[in-house]
């Protein structure tokens, strides 16, 4: 039997709208589903026309995807709505095997870019009224859900008179933008400075492929947002991190108005809150530079964002003193001494332990920092046994960005791929410091003379 | 720690020690947890366990039961010894205690259920 193509619509959030494309096509090739694209994908544009031969292939999807607001079974696209009524008139008789009389209905209206008041809305909604609907109205729980969408471009100051396109479909799933408000930062018990927020940790995961049943390590876990979203997805999570105070939940803390940290806050317990607890495997304080699993230990996804060295230090066990011993009286409670762990090392080691404690087919997800004018593809972390398949760009300030790499190990390496010393890579930090240097001594300078101003201003005052 | 995660660990990196497998455990404070049974997951992981190893770990740990000395043939289908295996991997857990490289007696303390893997800069 021949498989029936229907038209639907996928409708994005407008966030992150770089992460999409690679979003969809990792989900599409981890759930194994077929969809043909009707157009290229644009840019900014918000909605994508695309065909499955099934509803539940269109439900699969949503039912991972984070970047996805709204798929609809697409019933008419046309360039007015003068069109539409043409295109849905002439589809009526077929459509009505959709609206038996004992199913409630409810038609929603979305306009992108212009707002319309509910007046307006309702107005639109009854030029509907030929439609075949037989059951009752039902706003709050409705069987059937209907969209009418108006679309009037991304140019929000200037919306034109009359939408571009128009579209009117039934309602098929919603994709995962209520997840990242259950997980949000700001209900969450244990969090650093840079816990990544719940949105970009879910697109990394299903950038990793994540299966139910998958071991994930985070070698840089932080306060382990990561670690949150795969497990959310099934997987059960490593993490391991050389910050002692971090991993006990006994860094300052980094809500504005608490104090003192609680005395249980940690990763275990955040995944505890979110139900995922039986997902935990362990955490351990290690020096990522130190590799202490067993060599024949393979990870099904690394994912992890390391630290640049501005907002967290780049840090390794190490001195540079020579012979130095630590002796044995100060042994109990000495505090390693830590150097420079720059940032092309720690990428080559994340790239080599890859490499080396992938399965084959396992993905590495991990956000890399560059300077904006300097990027090209050939700047990026490279590995033999690594193939680059996804990388998108996410802006910091106006010269730099961070990209989200998605690499996929495609054979084991030999002895002399596990042993690369030099990655050409340039030092992100060191070029971030020296353009900067200039503008951060005239910033403390400025600082001080208004600080010198108000002592002066309070002096006076005194007087 | 789960006694998964220590299946897993080495103490290789510490300069002049060669295998440092498998880390011998002293624990204070064991508990054992509930840990919902997922018999996908241990079947996948049994093939990658070193079960002796394993075996010795719940047994220092005074937490054998009945657990099997060696994986049965056919475990996949072996629900209930599934079920011992996923209770000696994720449920027994070392709250407070050291692990012990077997090679050079270093030892790394365990507190709060964290193992502290980190090294001084005269051991690297």
């Amino acid at each position: 039997m021949s498989k029936m193509w229907k038209k639907y619509l996928l409708w994005f959030a407008q966030e992150h709208v770089e992460f999409r494309v690679s979003e969809i096509e990792s989900l599409l090739s981890l759930l194994r589903i077929h969809m043909k694209y009707q157009e290229k994908p644009r840019d900014l544009q918000p909605y994508w026309v695309v065909e499955f031969s099934s509803e539940d292939d269109a439900k699969l999807l949503a039912s991972r995807s984070v970047s996805l607001r709204t798929c609809l079974e697409l019933w008419g696209h046309e360039p007015s709505l003068e069109k539409l009524h043409n295109t849905l008139h002439a589809k009526a008789e077929m459509l009505a095997s959709y609206f038996p009389p004992n199913k409630s209905f409810k038609i929603e209206v979305e306009t992108f870019c212009r707002h319309f008041t509910l007046q307006e809305k309702v107005e639109k909604i009854e030029t509907f009224s030929y439609l075949p609907l037989q059951g009752e109205v039902n706003l709050k729980s409705p069987d059937i859900r209907l969209y009418y969408i108006e679309y009037y471009g991304t140019k929000a100051l200037e919306p034109p008179e009359l939408p571009y396109d128009v579209f009117f479909g039934r309602w098929v799933a919603d994709g995962l933008r209520q997840l990242s408000k259950k997980l949000s930062l700001k209900t969450r018990k244990f969090i650093g400075n840079t816990s990544m927020d719940p949105q970009l940790s879910l697109l990394m995961a299903n950038q990793a492929q994540i299966h139910d049943g998958d071991i994930v390590l985070d070698p840089f876990v932080g306060s382990g947002s990561l670690l949150v979203a795969a497990a959310q997805f099934g997987a059960y999570v490593f993490g391991s991190d050389i910050d002692y105070l971090m991993l006990h939940g006994r860094t300052k803390p980094s809500r504005i108005r608490q104090k003192k940290r609680e005395n249980d806050e940690s990763i275990c317990a955040n995944m505890q809150q979110y139900n995922l607890g039986h997902k935990y495997l362990d955490v351990l304080v290690n020096d990522f530079a130190m590799v202490f699993w067993k060599d024949s230990l393979e990870f099904d996804a690394v994912i992890t964002d390391p630290p640049y060295g501005i907002r967290e230090a780049t840090e390794r066990i190490g001195t540079e003193k020579e012979d130095c011993v630590v002796s044995d009286e100060h042994l109990a409670t000495h505090v390693p001494a830590k150097i420079e762990y720059g940032i092309p090392s720690i990428y080559r080691d994340l790239l080599v332990f890859s490499a080396k404690h992938l399965r084959i087919g396992g993905r590495l997800v991990c956000w890399f920092p560059v300077f904006r004018e300097d990027y090209t593809e050939r700047c990026l972390p490279q590995h033999p046994c690594l193939k680059l398949v996804a990388n998108s760009e996410q802006p910091l300030s106006k010269v730099t960005s961070r990209r989200l790499l998605t690499y996929e190990k495609i054979r084991q390496p030999s002895q002399s791929e596990l042993e690369i010393r030099d990655i050409s890579i340039q030092d992100f930090r060191e070029k971030y410091f020296v353009l900067r240097e200039e503008t951060r001594k005239e910033r403390r300078l400025r600082e001080a003379a208004v600080r010198k101003e108000n002592w002066e201003k309070y002096k006076e005052n005194k007087k | 720690m789960k006694l998964l995660t220590h299946n897993m660990l080495t103490s290789k990196c510490i300069r002049g020690v060669n295998v440092g497998y498998p880390l011998s455990i002293n624990a204070s404070d064991v508990r054992v947890a509930d840990v919902d049974f997922n018999p996908d997951f241990i079947s996948r992981m049994i093939p990658k366990i070193d079960w002796p190893v394993l075996y010795n770990a719940v047994e220092r740990l005074g937490h054998v039961e009945d657990l099997p000395k060696e994986t049965p043939v056919n475990y996949e289908s072996n629900e209930d010894f599934l079920k011992k295996a996923h209770h000696a991997l994720l449920e027994v857990e070392i709250i407070h205690g050291e692990l012990v490289c077997p090679e050079s007696g270093r030892k790394f303390p365990i507190n709060n259920g964290i193992p502290n893997m980190l090294l001084n800069e005269d051991e690297i």
